[in-house]
């Protein structure tokens, strides 16, 4: 008798088509997150998937720092034309020049922490009822515990003692008005299964991941890329290096 | 390279902290960094060995902040297998915590204290095992190092377990005399017991057959949604979306689609990366049919043949999973495959004293952690199977309209 199994990359693929698709029944208005990063590149690939030969449903939200790499920002415009998707930016930029967020200050001073609020504006704005993101349990301890479909109160915040048992593959979207969920459809997936899967789906990426020359410095044991962004102390000099990014 | 997804079953001291980080260690699963880190804190507590338990003790502190941890996942995986471990906390919401961990499990494992034998959480672990109908048990009798690795002391609680299993429906049981901490017949075999011949924990899960673990019989396929590209290219393309929860599908097949009885034949079975020529659980695809009918979210694809249950009144076994008891005679909303409807709570048959699997009819009262078996009637009818002959059309979930919180889960019989 033939053997019906699955490889752990099928079924982690069909796990996450299995939530966008739910995503695009449960909700009546969507998005998904799309940072250019190779986590957002690989769900915008299964969502292609998920509703292919239509095109994807739900528009792509780029929440922009300001501080990307170009290549990144290349990378994201092109393929989203490529894919016919619809792209809405959020811009921390804008959220800084109306006085919503104060930009930090100092030689470690990101833009990461501003995003928040930057995101929640957007949904607002747009009124999303849930926004996907490419998030996985593997990438620390605490989210080991997070859910699928992650409810939000209508402040836009995780309450951590009240998240809903999720059983099966049943997903309870139900929501109260101004509520909204965060999504996560390759919650399973390790940082191993992204790299397989780009290998095996030959899936683009942006160059920022492969290994190339650039200006870096060191700070703190970490190599970090010399940009206008990024103040750099006087022992912390500038030398050229052959590197590939892991986060972006 | 397959996926297994195995879940834990201990309580407080039992060793399945270090279990897993057994698993991971001797596995090669964890960095060196991460080792230093556990090696540092081990030495800085007073610890002679490095104690692995502290690889899987990021939950700790939320637990004492009174954060709900009901289930934490993991992830390793081996040249042969890749493996997730749904990993419950044995603290006093015990049975919520491990049926939700354990719902999507291939495969449970479950610990046993050498010195103590078979106890009451022993009982209320397999029965759960069961009742979620996890195809495989694993029973670990750990702490063998502290009773000498006697080969009896092993008997008598495989004895006993087998006595115990008997009274209920575990399709596959293994017994493993183990000790964590020293790494007997956990990855490696142990060399203090020779008179063990079995596989050790680590092939069992790498080896264990799981391909059948799916109903490849029962073809059903509840659809999820209509896709329809309405483009230049495909004016009249009209696919059907979902997952396959059961049996194997083909282009030619005749099939029937539920509730309206309704009969065509498959066209295709398409993906983005091409046609198939045959599909099966838990495969993602879209299905054509040969004809125009009236197809939807909800509606179940099946063969002609061979068709699931349809019908309003239902008898399950549920779990109660939330701190606001069951109300009698209470409406609820329900979840099952892709279809949303809503039901009234009946009757309360018995509750189940889940330590010693005696039935209780005189306490009809359900509150968080009971398991009971009730019965429903639903709005409008569900196409379901039993849910020990196919998790998914068997299960379903119990929301509370007030809140929309996930207040049961429930389990066709």
């Amino acid at each position: 008798m033939q053997s019906y199994s699955l490889t752990h990359l099928q079924e982690l693929e069909s796990e996450a088509i299995y939530v966008l698709r739910e995503v695009a029944s449960q909700f009546e208005n969507p998005a998904l997150l799309f940072s250019g990063g190779k986590d957002s590149i690989i769900v915008a690939h299964m969502a292609r998937k998920a509703f292919w030969p239509a095109k994807i449903p739900f528009p792509l939200v780029h929440v922009d720092t300001g501080h990307n790499f170009p290549e990144t920002i290349v990378f994201r415009d092109q393929y989203v034309k490529d894919i016919g998707a619809n792209l809405i930016v959020g811009s921390v930029q804008q959220s800084i020049d109306e006085g919503k967020v104060i930009e930090e200050k100092g030689f470690n001073a990101s833009r990461n922490g501003l995003q928040t609020v930057t995101l929640l504006e957007t949904i607002e704005k747009h009124k999303f009822d849930c926004a996907m993101g490419g998030a996985r349990r593997d990438e620390e301890k605490a989210r080991a515990k997070e859910r699928f479909f992650s409810h939000r109160d209508d402040f836009g915040q995780w309450d951590p003692k009240n998240q809903r048992p999720e059983l099966w593959n049943i997903f309870n979207g139900k929501k109260n008005v101004g509520e909204h969920f965060r999504v996560f459809p390759i919650s399973n997936w390790t940082e191993m299964d992204v790299w397989q899967y780009i290998l095996h789906e030959k899936i683009q990426i942006p160059s920022i991941y492969l290994a190339h020359e650039r200006d870096v410095f060191e700070r703190d044991g970490v190599i970090m890329s010399t940009t206008e962004f990024i103040e750099q102390r006087d022992t912390e000099p500038t030398v050229r290096k052959k590197v590939r990014f892991r986060t972006i | 390279m397959e996926l297994l997804r195995f879940s834990t079953a201990g309580s407080v001291d039992d060793g399945k902290s270090t279990l897993i980080g057994r698993l991971l260690y001797d596995s090669k699963s964890i960095f060196q960094d991460q080792y230093d880190a556990i090696e540092e804190s081990s030495k800085r507590k007073g610890d002679e060995n490095v104690n692995l338990a502290l690889l899987t003790d990021g939950l700790r502190a939320e637990r004492e902040q009174g954060i709900t941890i009901d289930v934490a996942y993991r992830y390793f995986a081996t040249p042969k297998r890749k493996f997730i471990i749904a990993d419950t906390p044995g603290h006093i919401q015990y049975t919520r915590n491990m049926v939700t961990g354990s719902s999507t499990s291939n495969l449970s494992i479950i610990l046993i204290d050498a010195r103590h034998g078979v106890v009451e959480q022993t009982c209320r672990h397999t029965f759960i095992s069961s009742l979620l109908g996890i195809p495989h048990v694993v029973f670990c009798i750990n702490k063998m190092d502290l009773v000498d690795y006697s080969e009896e002391a092993y008997e008598k609680i495989k004895s006993d377990l087998e006595a115990f299993s008997s009274k209920l429906d575990v399709k596959d049981i293994h017994f493993i005399p183990i000790s964590a901490l020293n790494g007997d017949n956990v990855v490696n075999q142990s060399e203090k017991m020779d008179w063990y011949k079995g596989s050790t924990l680590m092939y069992l899960l790498e080896n264990i057959h799981i391909g059948s673990d799916y109903n490849h019989i029962d073809c059903r396929f509840p659809v999820q949604n209509v896709i329809r590209p309405q483009s230049d290219k495909y004016p009249d393309y009209r696919g059907y979306a979902g997952r396959i929860a059961g049996g194997v599908f083909k282009p030619g097949d005749e099939v029937a689609i539920l509730p309206s009885g309704f009969t065509s034949k498959i066209k295709s079975i398409d993906t983005m990366n091409g046609q198939l020529a045959e599909a099966f659980a838990p495969m993602s695809v879209a299905i054509t049919l040969e004809d125009d009918i009236d197809v939807s979210r909800g509606d179940m694809i099946v063969r002609e043949n061979n068709q699931p249950s349809v019908d309003q009144n239902i008898d399950l076994m549920i779990c109660w999973l939330n701190d606001k008891k069951m109300t009698p005679n209470g409406k609820y909303a329900i979840k099952h495959t892709s279809n949303d409807v809503r039901c009234v709570i009946k009757e309360v048959v018995y509750k189940m004293n889940i330590n010693n699997l005696h039935r209780i009819e005189d306490d009809k009262e359900i509150n968080m952690n009971d398991v009971a078996r009730i019965s429903i009637r639903t709005t409008k009818p569900l196409l379901f199977d039993k849910y020990t002959r196919n998790r998914t059309t068997g299960s379903l979930i119990l929301i509370d309209e007030a809140t929309n919180e996930t207040v049961g889960a429930g389990m066709i019989i």
